[in-house]
């Protein structure tokens, strides 16, 4: 049979010298590379217990967002919707009534909001479209769920917590780089 | 048949033309196409006396006429210079008329409020457009924008004076359309405001032409108030017999669900013009026929491609076969998930097309709860009169 390459080496068939056939000098040649190792420096982190600093560009699930009153800032305008590539987001809009002034920031709100998880790629041109500051994705990534209906996120998902009633949880939907915008300068 | 009229000789932007003595540099332009038509605000080719108002239609007359070639010494505003023979005009290749288009546009921005994620005419806004095309990213204007209070003018039109160009074209249409117009434009300059004599409803039968000729937000359809963006409704020509009208509309449907009744526009914006006459439409047809039933569909609208409401949209009526009823023989498939048990959005038993206003918190109570239906709609109706600011 004509050979692909000029490059084959036909398998050595000579017996074994009596160094190779003692077996142990290979053995501990190996188990020393081995054990050099555990004093080198680990690559690997400890997750979940331990998370690596987040680059400032990455993309999680969406929230939509809340001005520092806790009023709602989405306006239901579906740029977001008309710029989602995987088309994952639909709304339904409704106006303010008079005495909702505390719940949303503007005349006209999403009454319904919802993202098909499923179908999100997190590209992130919703954030990159939305006028009003309400769509972010967020530091939440790996969403898990028993059923795909779990995966459709309404406005009880997505929301974040209320910046007065809840700042705890404010501050964690915001995730750590909300402190350092500009990123850790550990990214790489 | 020998031409009375004698056809002059127009050069726009290097294109010429032969038009009929008395054409409007404007409508000239229109002639040769798109790409030289100068935008334009205020004038409205079926509305006499439009125009003149907005200055955005601004162009360079470099040669007079072939008696006198000498340029004007100004810009004058296209939709009102008659054509003279030999007119050589500049458009788009003049420097002196983008940079004049640019102030204008700021000038018309000064006062118009950035409410565009709000307002229902969004994505067919002519000054979103022009803003888009002429306007600058931020604006240098630092004092408070004039502000209006937000008016019902009738049981189906909404009047939002802050964003008002003031082009007249309203009044135009209440004139010209209508037997007796009851409203019109109150004191002047800044202050001037678009209102009906004490707030008197405008129960005329073609009043809501003035929805379709608003070049901006400010009259808008109370019916549609905020139900749904513009770009993600498939508009559809239709048409029903009228006893009013020509009965011939544009639909804007979700689905099988009439959102709302426009009429015909013309590749310029304005009313289409059918077996020549101008396709106004009547109350009848654009606020009360809102049942799928009540039209006859005879196929999509063609968009251009440029705007955003083609986002998604395909123009032609073939659909291809679907795979599945030649796989499955017939049969149905068998869905293993019911969008509407996940999914809150377009829920069947709330139709946003059916409530006379926008949707409110009282719209999307949980049907468990079983609130009076009726109560919530009277409830929104008080709501949709109230004025809003103190």
């Amino acid at each position: 049979m004509q050979a692909l390459t000029n490059r084959i080496k036909p398998v050595s068939r000579k017996p074994m010298s009596i160094w190779e056939r003692m077996y142990l000098p290979a053995i501990f040649k190996g188990m020393t590379i081995t054990f050099s190792h555990m004093f080198k420096k680990v690559p690997t982190i400890r997750y979940p217990e331990k998370t690596r600093p987040f680059s400032p560009v990455f993309r999680g699930l969406q929230i939509l967002n809340r001005d520092e009153e806790g009023r709602e800032n989405c306006t239901a305008c579906g740029l977001c919707a008309v710029a989602c590539p995987a088309e994952a987001i639909t709304m339904e809009a409704a106006e303010r009534k008079p005495g909702e002034e505390h719940l949303y920031r503007e005349e006209k709100y999403a009454a319904k909001y919802e993202i098909n998880m499923l179908r999100c790629i997190f590209c992130g041109l919703c954030e990159e479209a939305c006028p009003k500051d309400a769509v972010y994705l967020s530091e939440t990534f790996a969403p898990a769920n028993y059923q795909r209906k779990g995966f459709i996120y309404g406005k009880e998902n997505l929301l974040i917590p209320h910046p007065k009633e809840d700042p705890e949880g404010f501050a964690k939907a915001r995730g750590s780089r909300a402190a350092h915008p500009e990123g850790h300068g550990n990214e790489h | 048949m020998a031409e009375e009229q004698q056809l002059f000789k127009i050069t726009i932007d290097g294109i010429t033309i032969e038009v009929p003595q008395g054409t409007t540099v404007l409508n000239a332009a229109r002639m040769i196409g798109k790409e030289v038509a100068p935008p334009a605000m205020c004038y409205y080719s079926k509305l006499e006396g439009s125009g003149g108002k907005c200055r955005t239609c601004l162009v360079e007359v470099a040669a007079g006429s072939t008696k006198d070639p000498r340029p004007m010494p100004k810009l004058v505003a296209s939709c009102r210079t008659v054509v003279m023979d030999g007119m050589i005009v500049k458009n788009k290749t003049s420097e002196r008329v983008i940079d004049a288009r640019n102030g204008i546009v700021e000038y018309l921005l000064i006062n118009h409020p950035l409410d565009c994620p709000i307002c229902d005419q969004a994505g067919e806004c002519h000054l979103q457009d022009l803003g888009y095309d002429h306007g600058l990213a931020g604006t240098r204007y630092e004092f408070k924008r004039r502000t209006f209070v937000r008016e019902d003018i009738g049981p189906y039109v909404q009047l939002h004076m802050t964003r008002c160009i003031l082009c007249y074209r309203c009044v135009y249409v209440a004139d010209q359309l209508t037997d007796h117009r009851v409203h019109g434009i109150l004191d002047r300059g800044d202050h001037s405001d678009i209102s009906t004599y004490v707030s008197k409803a405008i129960d005329n039968d073609f009043s809501g032409n003035m929805i379709d000729v608003c070049p901006v937000g400010a009259l808008t359809d109370r019916t549609y108030r905020f139900k749904n963006r513009v770009w993600f409704l498939k508009p559809m020509d239709a048409h029903r017999d009228c006893d009013k009208c020509c009965g011939k509309v544009t639909l804007w449907n979700r689905g099988d669900e009439v959102y709302r009744v426009t009429a015909r526009k013309d590749p310029w914006g304005e009313v289409q013009e059918i077996d020549g006459k101008t396709a106004w439409i009547c109350n009848t047809c654009r606020f009360e026929k809102k049942k799928a039933s009540d039209w006859t569909i005879e196929g999509p609208t063609k968009i251009d491609r440029h705007s955003v409401i083609s986002a998604n949209h395909y123009a032609e009526k073939v659909q291809p076969p679907d795979p599945l009823n030649k796989v499955l023989f017939g049969r149905k498939p068998l869905l293993l998930m019911d969008i509407h048990e996940v999914s809150k959005v377009n829920t069947p038993d709330i139709d946003l097309s059916k409530i006379p206003g926008p949707a409110t918190s009282t719209t999307f109570i949980d049907r468990d709860e079983a609130k009076d239906i009726e109560q919530a709609e009277a409830e929104r109706l008080l709501i949709n009169d109230h004025k809003e600011l103190p």
